[in-house]
């Protein structure tokens, strides 16, 4: 009985705290500021077109079919990846996947919240910044507000959100998440430069 | 750096986005096991690697990551045109003329 007892609690109260990478770091710069943004529910969705529909209504916003672009409604955002490819990710604490999960056309919905971290790029200088280990033209005829492509940054694979004209959401991998956090800072510093 | 039109973003991208995959329009045997050797060896192994106009499969892997075909010009580097996979080989090729132009 005891030991029973022991376990019930033992399993009410994790022994492992989740601790978020970089969180809640800063830095600013003359003209740009970075910032790592609260943790999101993040999904990785793949669907064929006759299925868009249906996910659009579940999700709550269209899901984008032009390339380069992404759609934003009431904290969740969708961004188109590929041609069946889309990253949703939704800052209002509500879980798109539970959402998905309700849809009977087919799709892949998989949940990467925790894969991910992102990191905001704010300033005058912040098309600058990014564009130091990003190769895209960031200009704003070419990558105007609200667009989204993945990408590459340094050495590695991000995903980048203009979301005002003077601001970049940066996603990248959890564990990249320390170099690119470095690379920004370096960047940001010549950005000012 | 080289831009890259990728057929399924409809733009020009930087060429660091993506990779070359090989030659294009290998048609993999419906019966491999009942290829011969010296069928197999062919395609497998010998790739046609010309001076000059070829077929190549690319992937615009950190982009939309989807696999399309590009005819590329060996001496000049220069692409001539992409189009999507599985779609046949363009018949009539643009011309483009090998001097370098300045944008």
């Amino acid at each position: 009985m005891a030991k029973a007892a022991t376990r019930k609690t033992a399993a009410a109260t994790p022994s492992a705290e989740r601790r978020a990478a970089l969180a809640g770091q800063e830095l600013s710069a003359t003209g740009v500021k970075l910032a790592v943004l609260p943790p999101a529910e993040r999904i990785s969705l793949r669907a064929p077109e006759a299925s868009l529909a249906a996910l659009s209504k579940a999700l709550g916003v269209t899901l984008p079919r032009k390339p380069k672009t992404s759609a934003s409604k009431a904290g969740r955002t969708a961004l188109w990846l590929g041609p069946d490819e889309w990253l949703v990710i939704d800052e209002a604490g509500k879980d798109p996947l539970a959402d998905c999960a309700e849809v009977t056309a087919l799709h892949s919905a998989v949940g990467i919240s925790h894969r991910n971290i992102a990191i905001s790029v704010t300033g005058p200088a912040a098309a600058a910044a990014v564009n130091s280990g990003c190769p895209q033209d960031l200009a704003l005829e070419v990558f105007p507000v609200g667009a989204a492509s993945r990408t590459i940054l340094g050495k590695v694979e991000i995903v980048l959100l203009r979301t005002a004209e003077d601001a970049f959401r940066v996603e990248c991998w959890r564990s990249f998440s320390d170099y690119v956090f470095t690379f920004l800072s370096e960047a940001a510093g010549d950005a000012a430069a | 750096m080289l831009l890259i039109r990728c057929p399924y973003c409809e733009e020009e991208r930087p060429e660091l986005e993506f990779r070359n995959a090989g030659e294009a329009h290998i048609a993999r045997s419906a019966n491999i096991a009942g290829e011969s050797d010296d069928d197999f060896e062919k395609f497998f192994f010998i790739r046609s690697n010309p001076k000059g106009i070829i077929h190549e499969r690319w992937r615009h892997m950190h982009g939309c990551a989807r696999f399309f075909n590009a005819v590329r010009d060996t001496v000049s580097d220069k692409f001539i045109i992409t189009y999507k996979a599985g779609e046949p080989k363009p018949a009539k090729l643009p011309k483009i003329s090998n001097e370098v132009v300045a944008k």
